[in-house]
């Protein structure tokens, strides 16, 4: 094996490897988006699936892609979804509880019904 | 692999489709009409259609979500329990319909048929020829601004008309308008999202030009240039209020421009007339890719400003409605 190849070998492990950890956060964010119990627990299981996913996906797809043109913007696309996914994130749980959602506590169970249900 | 994919995606816009005839609750239904439009934009990628895909991305999921949520704001979240039974009369025309639909696609070419007649007509003139003819390498654009130019023309006063439409039947802005030298109104607004704001619009601004000229050679033009400016404003006015919106752009520059965007659009086809030469042949501003890239450049131009000011414009009389 001469040099390019290993280091072609280790490009690509490298690369699935951080597409595979960030495809497993998304994987975690959907399923705490559909078990945790309140609205504010939810919101911060997407915004697992917003940041820790859309890093390793996208730093991964970078490593992986074939020029550096490529490799550019996805890391610009990947800027771009740092500033917005968390802001959006805090926007959402603000204007939740900005309109009377209170989050569920330890001490009340079960867990008051959200309005408009 | 594809097709696992785009059968998995299909299957998901049917169950949006479902779950929006069922969902009383509005704002919901708002929400997964974005997804269900978002969805789409993925189908599209995997069609081959990025400039299809960029539109839906912009318009169907963007705008249109927010337009939606703030016609909601005005007509109330729930829908109006027993106002309307359901009818079995209705429930046999939308099966039958339905059904006919069905029966319909029985006889379309299958996807990606090479001998079918959208692959054997025009297609190969156009995959072949444009970029001799018109002297750009993105056919869509060729076909979009060029071949089919006259579809394009349609497609615009569509747009301008549903403005109309809207302006006509929401009747006149009911917000004052601001004195001069008075600052609009700052509710409370949030810091993070104004910072972040501040930040996004410049770099957005900065794209819709980019995506207008760079149409030739990538995805993009004047219709997906003008749905990226429209929703830089429609941010603008989201997260800085209406009013500041509306003192940064006014409705009635607004209504001028979206007007003189058709006229140029239109005025490009009489020129051409006026030159001897049939309505929108660009070869009247000289033979070839020369004549095409002016006459190509005025209607991008025509398109893109109808289409910026009649998201901004649509969004303004939703959202100045019921503020006092």
């Amino acid at each position: 094996m001469t040099a390019a190849d290993i280091l072609d070998l280790g490009r690509s492990v490298l690369g699935d490897g951080l597409v595979f950890l960030g495809a497993f956060a998304t994987l975690v964010g959907a399923i705490g988006l559909l078990r945790l119990p309140d609205f504010y627990t939810r919101a911060h299981a997407g915004g697992v699936t917003d940041t820790a996913g859309a890093i390793g996906i996208l730093v991964g797809l970078a490593i992986l892609s074939p020029d550096l043109l490529t490799a550019l913007k996805l890391l610009i696309v990947l800027i771009v979804a740092l500033f917005a996914s968390p802001t959006s994130c805090h926007a959402l749980a603000r204007a939740a509880f900005r309109s009377g959602l209170r989050p569920a506590l330890d001490g009340d169970r079960p867990p008051p019904s959200q309005p408009g249900e | 692999m594809e097709s696992l994919l785009m059968i998995g995606l299909l299957a998901a816009l049917g169950a949006i489709a479902i779950a929006v005839a069922f969902m009383s609750d509005l704002l919901v239904v708002a929400m997964l009409s974005g997804i269900f439009s978002f969805t789409c934009c993925a189908l599209f990628v995997l069609f081959d259609a990025p400039d299809v895909a960029f539109t839906e991305a912009c318009v169907g999921a963007g705008v249109s979500t927010v337009l939606t949520i703030a016609a909601i704001r005005l007509v109330g979240r729930h829908e109006k329990r027993g106002g309307r039974r359901a009818s079995v009369v209705g429930l046999v025309v939308a099966t039958i319909c339905g059904l006919a639909l069905v029966y319909g696609t029985l006889e379309l070419p299958r996807f990606g048929d090479a001998a079918a007649p959208a692959n054997t007509h025009v297609a190969p003139h156009y995959i072949n020829e444009s970029k001799a003819e018109i002297g750009i390498p993105n056919i869509v654009t060729s076909v979009l601004g060029s071949y089919r130019g006259y579809d394009t023309m349609g497609e615009t006063v569509v747009v301008f008309t549903a403005a109309l439409g809207v302006l006509l039947l929401l009747g006149g802005s009911q917000s004052r308008p601001l004195a001069r030298g008075e600052a609009p109104a700052r509710r409370d607004r949030d810091v993070i999202l104004r910072t972040v704001a501040t930040l996004f619009i410049p770099m957005t601004l900065f794209l819709a030009p980019y995506v207008q000229f760079h149409g030739a050679y990538s995805p993009g033009g004047g219709f997906q240039a003008g749905a990226i400016l429209g929703g830089a404003l429609i941010l603008f006015g989201l997260v800085f209020g209406i009013d500041a919106l509306n003192k940064l752009v006014p409705e009635r520059i607004l209504r001028v421009i979206a007007a003189l965007g058709v006229l140029t659009y239109g005025g490009t086809g009489v020129v051409t007339m006026l030159m001897g030469r049939p309505f929108l042949d660009y070869d009247a501003f000289g033979e070839g890719p020369s004549g095409q890239a002016i006459g190509l450049t005025a209607i991008e131009l025509g398109v893109f400003m109808t289409v910026t000011c009649v998201m901004t414009l649509l969004f303004q009389r939703f959202a100045s409605r019921g503020v006092k």
